[in-house]
């Protein structure tokens, strides 16, 4: 059975803020919808099916938002999933968005994904203690730094490298009018005077803890071209992989789920040569070094090598694959929607409606996002032209 | 669509669980269950799909250990909803019919008796205007049924009939946290819980896990399994709005529209239906909606008035459902899930055996 040909014609964005006191969750949720639905040309009314994401529930304190949300969004007498596979979760919901157009099932259908952190406080609501659980403590970037520390004295990579992306990508939200953090004159000097938080991640290498929500708008082929939608961002492949949090020989710096996940992914697409093949990417860099390890594990650099593209500035926004154009996680963090901001950045970008932060010619880019402890990993490639 | 079958399932639904903070240990004999009735492995999983809620488990993040009762490596294809499992069966149907996949393996699992659940589910209600009210899912439920008595849409009896009925289905079922032969007088002469409801017309606290393995008929990996087959004829589901003040508690428009979807027009008499209503007088409502005849019989397994594992009673309708077409007690059967507030969200699976 072929598989329905499936493109995003709409991507909304909120402004991400840490604090969007200015709406309540349904306002949030609209903004990124509406401007979605705009995008497409279309209303609620079009829409078949909703498919909603986010992180934890503790995170805004209400129990599956999405059931008190239904009329805010125009569920009511649709479908509505709810997807929730931690920090991937965005770019999983826009996965199952993408089946529900892909399976035949659905022409035309709308997913939203969101956080709305200032509720609550995501660091704490992430360290509940969980009896016979290994502690998280304080928050990711404490859970996260013993795996940096062990990249760095496994690829001998020189210890300015993410303070180079984390200025990058600071410089590159500034062509983002979307993106919470603009924060001028950020360079490699200026993020290593910044606060050691947890050694060796600073201040300035972290991500914030913002509010905000992205929207897409999928639909089937059939429906793109009777529209004469003039430009989508057709769907080339997708891959979702998982694996425990711990086990005896896990690899918690290049996970095999994340290796697998790109390799299905690659071969999917038919790209046997990521680095010439794929022309930018947004990946999910919560903290600045994040960006040589995923360069390694989703098969862009050999093992070891990912610190050397990040360094030779072949990640920056000219370079020979930018990453992270619209600033990334490092400059927007709504945690839920974190992941559909990828996908939909990547989409943006071959739909050559980036703005200032569009990269040249880009025809085909990759979304990619991951969560829990580098657990669970989500990616799709989307390309200005049908797949061959 | 791919014509895609349930060839396993597998459960485990007890008043309270103290083997584990949560049900992932549940899940490895689950599991082992499945692999034993389907003869099939870890391998031949195409994809997973998990339902679970973390405010339940009172954790971010509770589905994360679940995914250590999957075994290490290789890494799964897998996803989660934090919904009840019935929806991860949906994603697990979608993702088969892309073709991405010809198998799946989902599963779902809660523990209320943890927390006091009614009071915990008032935190699924708008967090600006009702949930700082705290009403909670049995008292919701007590409005319910008191306007469908003040309006003469059902009676005490009509309830009560539910409930003995229910109980009296679920002797035998090792499942069933209540169970019991049971008259309308027995009912009616138990006090009053949350008035005009007893505690018989409210599902039991109940601490669950359930699995299910489906598999597309058209793969070779079906030719492996055909011992136990119910073909899925029909799969949908619909939402209505949260807010309890503007829709009619007396109907559930989302449960039609669902059953619409899924081909069930009320035109075929189902042998048997498998409905989740957690409180006698939903149960009323649902087959009305679901344009369910006398020619069906309802919850031959005791339903959710028997045991009612958060975030697996759903999916374990459809998998007793799915018990009744292999045992060849029925060649048709209607499965339904419920999630949200008063019925707010509806999934109706239709199943058939072979002809």
């Amino acid at each position: 059975m072929a598989k329905t040909l499936a493109a995003v014609i709409g991507v909304g964005q909120t402004h991400y803020r840490a604090k969007r006191e200015d709406v309540s969750m349904p306002g949030l949720l609209r903004e990124a919808i509406d401007r979605a639905l705009e995008d497409a040309g279309m209303t609620l009314a079009d829409i078949d099916a909703i498919v909603v994401g986010k992180a934890p529930d503790l995170f805004e304190g209400v129990m599956m938002p999405e059931l008190f949300l239904a009329e805010s969004i125009g569920a009511v007498g649709k479908p509505l999933l709810r997807v929730h596979t931690a920090g991937s979760v965005g770019g999983s919901t826009a996965i199952v968005a993408a089946s529900l157009v892909q399976s035949g099932v659905h022409k035309k259908v709308l997913t939203v994904a969101f956080e709305k952190q200032s509720e609550s406080n995501a660091m704490w609501a992430l360290s509940v203690p969980v009896p016979f659980t290994m502690p998280v403590h304080a928050g990711a970037g404490g859970y996260f730094a013993p795996h940096v520390r062990a990249y760095i004295r496994r690829s001998g990579a020189p210890g300015d490298v993410g303070a180079m992306v984390a200025a990058k990508d600071r410089q590159n939200a500034l062509k983002n009018p979307y993106a919470h953090l603009h924060n001028e004159g950020t360079t490699v000097e200026t993020v290593l005077a910044s606060q050691m938080l947890w050694d060796p991640v600073r201040y300035d290498e972290t991500c914030p803890s913002s509010d905000g929500a992205c929207a897409l708008v999928i639909a089937a082929e059939d429906v793109v071209d009777s529209r004469g939608i003039e430009s989508p961002a057709w769907i080339h492949g997708q891959a979702m992989r998982s694996e425990p949090l711990a086990y005896s020989e896990r690899d918690q710096v290049n996970p095999q789920a994340g290796r697998d996940a790109a390799a299905y992914l690659w071969k999917q697409v038919g790209i046997t040569n990521p680095l010439e093949e794929i022309d930018c990417a947004e990946i999910y860099v919560p903290f600045s070094w994040f960006e040589p390890m995923w360069m390694e594990n989703l098969g862009f650099a050999d093992e070891g090598g990912g610190w050397k593209l990040t360094a030779s500035g072949a990640t920056a926004l000219d370079g020979k694959l930018p990453v992270n154009m619209s600033g990334g996680v490092l400059s927007s963090n709504p945690i839920g929607a974190s992941g559909m901001i990828r996908f939909g950045e990547a989409a943006l970008q071959v739909r050559g409606l980036a703005g200032e932060h569009q990269v040249d010619g880009a025809r085909r880019a990759l979304g990619h996002a991951y969560g829990g402890g580098s657990q669970f990993f989500s990616m799709w490639v989307v390309g200005s032209e049908k797949p061959a | 669509m791919r014509d895609v079958a349930v060839v396993g399932f597998a459960q485990r639904q007890m008043r309270e669980f103290v083997g584990s903070p949560n049900c992932v240990e549940l899940l490895v004999p689950i599991l082992g269950e499945l692999w034993e009735q389907t003869g099939l492995a870890k391998s031949d999983i195409g994809f997973w799909c998990s339902g679970s809620s973390d405010y339940l488990a009172g954790r971010s993040f509770s589905f994360v250990t679940a995914i250590d009762a999957l075994g290490a490596v290789p890494p799964v294809s897998e996803s989660h909803v934090e919904m009840d499992a019935a929806w991860a069966l949906y994603e697990g149907w979608l993702k088969i019919q892309t073709g991405e996949a010809d198998s799946s393996l989902v599963y779902g699992f809660g523990k209320a008796s943890a927390s006091p659940v009614r009071r915990t589910l008032a935190l699924q209600l708008d967090p600006y205007t009702v949930t700082p009210l705290w009403p909670d899912t049995v008292s919701i439920a007590a409005l319910q049924a008191r306007l469908g008595l003040d309006q003469g849409v059902w009676t005490e009896n009509d309830l009560a009939e539910v409930a003995a009925r229910s109980r009296t289905s679920a002797v035998g079922n090792d499942n069933a946290v209540r169970q019991g032969e049971t008259s309308v007088e027995d009912v009616l002469a138990q006090p009053k819980f949350s008035d005009p409801l007893r505690r018989w017309d409210c599902a039991p606290v109940t601490d669950g896990a359930a699995g299910m393995i489906i598999v597309a008929t058209d793969s070779p990996l079906y030719e492996r399994v055909k011992g136990r087959s119910a073909t899925i004829t029909g799969f949908a589901h619909n939402t209505d709005a949260s807010s309890l003040g503007l829709r009619d508690l007396l109907r559930s428009p989302s449960a039609a529209a669902a059953a619409r979807a899924a081909g069930a027009d009320g035109s075929t008499t189902y042998d048997v239906a498998e409905l989740h209503a957690p409180f006698s007088h939903q149960e009323l409502i649902l087959r009305r909606e679901l344009a369910l005849g006398e020619g069906t019989t309802i919850n031959p397994s005791g339903g959710a008035l028997a045991a009612n594992g958060m975030f697996c009673a759903g999916l374990a309708r459809i998998g007793e459902a799915a018990s009744r077409i292999w045992s060849g007690e029925a060649r048709t059967a209607l499965a339904h899930a419920t999630s949200g507030p008063a019925l707010q969200q509806n999934l109706v699976c239709v199943l058939e055996g072979a002809a």
